[in-house]
């Protein structure tokens, strides 16, 4: 026991720097990215797969990084309303309709978070408050 | 969905055995079976009749029809979808298709996916569908027809669970089971579709099926 508290002393500041070595910034990342995987898993895996591979030439992969940086502001609109229509995925079209997805802002943010950052994408976060600044304007 | 238990039952027993030895079983038969008794060179012998799969009749993607004559002489895998299902059909064609890209190229292989929404999945629907998933030739078959037809061959037959169900995602439950029928049309394996590892493991069971020697042919 005795032996279990100092090592907590020992270890405080060590926690407490790297802590404090992570900018809000980062932290928000996190939070929004774990939270996304979770909603991911739960909401898009089934058709979008484990690696945002999709499926031939039914479902779309997430894996185009230009597509996502283009549609960037849209891409909150597809998840909430759905989408139908053709589009071009890595140079494919895709034209099957994908269902809403029935997300919260938060939520939509969230995955937004995690699939703009996976799959070899590097988007940034998405917060909830540009979810809600694009929900706003969608067509 | 008693017999669905049992089922169940049936492949947690066998895998649990299977697991603890090395060698290779056969595959169990499946459904209800009755022994028979005939008369062999002046013998009386007791045969066990199992259950089949019965008559049915279907439609292809390419519009033609298909019966069960013309899966006679092939090991095959049913399953049950609709074009339009969002929760688990995309992952079960995902695992099919690894089945397929396994098989495709070996003939008395067959796969066929029964439509469980006849009146959306018309046969231009299911031919589109097939192509877009990069499925072509004669091995995966899209099946529909009567509704009525497919829920009662679904049910009776390959002892899978379909229904329509206006609160369900989609407007039908269905259980993603792969099953795997012999030669002889009888069930020899189910598997959920939706499980990679469960998947994989029909992959080596067809291979188990296809060296079963021929002699067991009875009907």
């Amino acid at each position: 026991m005795k032996f279990k508290i100092t090592d907590a002393i020992l270890l405080m500041p060590t926690l407490f720097f790297i802590v404090s070595c992570q900018s809000d910034e980062s932290l928000e990342f996190k939070r929004y990215y774990s939270i996304g995987a979770e909603v991911y898993q739960a909401r898009c895996q089934n058709c979008h797969g484990a690696n945002g591979q999709g499926l031939s030439a039914l479902i779309p992969p997430l894996t185009d990084s230009v597509y996502l940086k283009n549609n960037k502001t849209s891409l909150p609109c597809y998840i909430r309303s759905g989408l139908k229509g053709a589009i071009i995925v890595n140079g494919k079209t895709f034209d099957d309709a994908m269902p809403a997805a029935g997300l919260s802002s938060m939520q939509i943010a969230q995955v937004l978070t995690y699939v703009g950052n996976s799959f070899g994408n590097k988007i940034g976060t998405i917060n909830q408050d540009q979810v809600e600044a694009d929900l706003k304007n969608c067509k | 969905m008693r017999k669905l238990i049992l089922g169940f039952l049936i492949i947690t027993v066998w895998s649990a055995c299977k697991s603890n030895s090395g060698t290779k079983m056969p595959l169990p038969i499946f459904g209800s079976r009755e022994p028979v008794s005939k008369t062999v060179d002046g013998k009386t012998v007791v045969d066990t009749i199992y259950q089949t799969i019965p008559k049915f009749k279907f439609v292809n993607q390419y519009g033609d029809s298909i019966s069960n004559k013309s899966l006679d002489g092939d090991i095959y895998v049913a399953d049950f979808f609709f074009t339009t299902c969002p929760s688990i059909c995309p992952i079960m064609a995902r695992n099919m298709l690894k089945v397929y890209d396994t098989y495709k190229s070996n003939g008395n292989f067959k796969i066929i996916s029964h439509s469980i929404d006849p009146k959306h999945d018309s046969v231009l629907v299911l031919k589109k569908y097939a192509d877009k998933l990069g499925v072509t030739g004669n091995t995966w078959w899209f099946l529909q027809g009567k509704k009525e037809d497919t829920y009662a061959i679904a049910e009776k037959s390959y002892l899978v669970a379909v229904k329509s169900d206006s609160a369900a995602a989609g407007g039908y439950v269905h259980a993603g089971y792969f099953v795997l029928v012999d030669k002889q049309k009888r069930i020899r394996g189910a598997y959920d579709g939706t499980d990679p590892k469960q998947v994989d493991q029909l992959i080596e069971d067809i291979k188990t099926l296809q060296a079963e020697p021929d002699e067991n042919i009875v009907q």
